[in-house]
């Protein structure tokens, strides 16, 4: 019992950054139709905003070295300020490596390869800037909170159950956002039908930008989480989480947003659920799940079958 | 700077680029290719190093049993893109392009995973069928004029032709009379047997191969060369993976930046050059303005 909470819990908190991540990636490919590769790049970034914003000092190696803000935040004003820094980020992205494209009504494919040139040249920013060593957010940035708390009759780490909160709390207000309000259906619109939702008067570019933002703010909110919960394994380590939650996407159905929460916490449960001595095919997992959802329901999980128009 | 090591890697980023290009050329976009390059290494590493008969004891690895190994990773791996093929051919757009990372990634664990297939470590080693690094290069480039060759046929034949017709307009094609499904898993196929080939090849001038060598990096740098160097017509590809492969030694000057400049080459070369550096109607403009100039130096003569 006391293990099996223990799994559940790892699962869960696991799934909710997979969920997180998948969310992110949705809110863009439901307005552009296109995967925004720099994605687990603004992830990376989110996560070292997080350990400089709590006064964390940059290592020796990078053209930073040294480097300290003059300021210790608290993690908790920490984490939504890195936040939205990586949305400004994410912003820039859009700017940078979709409109001119989106403006001249270029191949979608396109899309795909700029924003791989973006995360290429943050990745590589960062690296450049703080180097390559791993960063550990001290757990005594959650002033205060307990390492670990009894639940259920096991120890669960506090952290996870933080991440599992946060990203509860995210998803609520997202889809309250999207399901409820006048901008949300506006953004429903354009994920509709761009060109329609122009001539009804909605601002498309506005909109797409809103989904860059949040997507952003999303993707730097599970950084800093999961340099907190984990350490920060060096720039790269966007990139596995961002190809997994690509994973997560399409078991989940491409632009779904309750279709992408429940295949983050699907694969987060199968990942703690594979046995110790199986654990380095624990990453193929999510991706096994997705070939055999390709196979039965391509659309995903929730998705909607889109008919083909001529 | 250029030296025949680099030379080398430029001629198998060519080849990569047009295994990436084929399905391209009707609109598929896969990234398996560094999976099934990983399966030719895999091969090539496991061949050469396991079975005697290949002449492994020999001071000269035969070239023989190198085309030998390409012939039969080639097999495997267009054995596999059938098997493979059926099943995410059906996805379009991004699907695919995710399935196809998914497959990349899955092969790369389990290497990773299999002691026998060399496992984190690697398989060291490798038989060397030239002794100086300029040996592979001819090879290479003998290879590649070879492959060029075909793909300019295919280009001409009729399923080149519809190939490029799916491009354009899938259910136009189908209207035609083209069997879309089955030119599609053509053009896969070839492009994974392709890349088994690299993979041979690479495995051997690399002496030693392991799991990393196949990897998501690798599938977005294979895809850069073919949008770089343009996806309509074969010497684009070619163009783009030579061009590409070579950027970063060349900006060994900038040191610690050049990964961050290659990274805004990809970044803006869609900008600049969406069509890619290489067009039909570019080479067209070019062989006109070659047979206007002929005519003019046979007067001169």
């Amino acid at each position: 019992m006391q293990d099996l909470t223990q799994l559940l819990f790892n699962g869960l908190s696991v799934g909710a950054v997979y969920a997180l991540f998948a969310l992110g990636y949705t809110l863009v490919f439901s307005v552009l139709g296109v995967i925004n590769f720099a994605h687990g790049a603004v992830f990376t970034l989110g996560a070292y905003f997080t350990y400089l914003l709590i006064g964390g000092a940059v290592g020796a190696n990078g053209v930073l070295a040294g480097l300290q803000l003059p300021f210790a935040l608290p993690f908790w004003l920490a984490l939504p300020l890195a936040g939205l820094a990586a949305a400004a980020v994410a912003l820039l992205i859009e700017r940078i490596a979709f409109a001119p494209l989106r403006s001249r009504g270029a191949d979608p494919l396109l899309a795909l390869i700029t924003s791989l040139g973006a995360g290429v040249v943050l990745v590589n920013l960062i690296q450049l800037l703080v180097g390559a060593e791993s960063y550990a957010i001290p757990t005594s940035a959650m002033a205060g909170l307990p390492a670990a708390v009894r639940l259920l009759g096991a120890q669960v780490r506090t952290v996870q159950l933080l991440l599992l909160a946060v990203a509860a709390v995210l998803l609520v207000a997202l889809s309250l956002w999207i399901d409820g309000t006048r901008s949300g259906k506006a953004l429903r619109a354009v994920s509709e039908d761009a060109v329609t939702a122009r001539l009804l008067g909605i601002p498309s570019d506005r909109m797409i930008q809103i989904a860059f933002g949040l997507s952003g703010f999303l993707a730097g909110i599970s950084g800093g989480l999961v340099g907190l919960s984990v350490s920060i394994a060096g720039p790269y380590f966007g990139i596995g989480y961002g190809l997994k939650g690509l994973g997560v996407l399409v078991l989940g159905g491409l632009g779904s947003v309750p279709g992408a929460v429940l295949g983050g916490l699907i694969i987060g449960l199968a990942e703690a659920c594979v046995p110790a001595e199986w654990s380095g095919y624990r990453d193929v997992v999510a991706y096994g799940f997705l070939f055999v959802v390709l196979l039965v329901r391509p659309q995903g999980l929730l998705g909607k079958v889109l008919p083909t128009k001529v | 700077m250029l030296d025949a090591s680099l030379l080398q890697q430029m001629l198998i980023g060519a080849l990569l680029a047009l295994s990436v290009y084929l399905p391209l050329r009707c609109g598929q976009l896969s990234l398996a290719t560094p999976g099934f390059y990983a399966i030719g290494g895999t091969v090539a590493a496991l061949l050469s190093t396991r079975v005697a008969a290949l002449g492994a004891a020999e001071p000269v690895y035969p070239l023989s049993s190198v085309l030998l190994e390409m012939l039969l990773a080639g097999l495997l791996a267009a054995g596999l893109a059938v098997g493979i093929g059926s099943v995410v051919l059906r996805l379009r757009g991004v699907y695919l392009a995710i399935a196809t990372i998914a497959l990349v990634e899955i092969l790369r664990v389990t290497t990773l995973n299999q002691e026998s297939l060399g496992g984190a470590v690697g398989i060291f080693g490798i038989p060397q069928p030239f002794l100086a690094p300029e040996g592979y290069v001819l090879f290479t480039l003998v290879v590649l004029a070879v492959v060029c060759w075909l793909c300019d046929q295919l280009e001409r034949q009729r399923i080149g032709l519809a190939m490029e017709a799916i491009r354009d307009d899938e259910l136009a094609a189908a209207c035609q009379g083209i069997n879309t499904d089955r030119t599609k898993l053509v053009a896969f196929i070839l492009s994974a047997a392709l890349a088994a080939v690299a993979g041979v090849i690479s495995a051997h001038f690399l002496n030693s191969w392991n799991a990393r060598l196949g990897n998501f990096d690798a599938s977005i740098t294979t895809l850069a060369f073919v949008v770089f160097g343009g996806s309509r017509t074969w010497p684009g590809p070619v163009l783009g993976g030579l061009l590409l492969t070579a950027l970063p030694e060349l900006l060994r000057p900038v040191g610690d930046l050049r990964l961050v400049v290659f990274g805004l080459v990809i970044l803006l070369g869609p900008l600049l050059v969406p069509q890619g550096l290489i067009t039909p109607e570019r080479l067209q403009l070019l062989r006109r303005l070659r047979r206007r100039n002929q005519p003019a130096r046979e007067a001169g003569r």
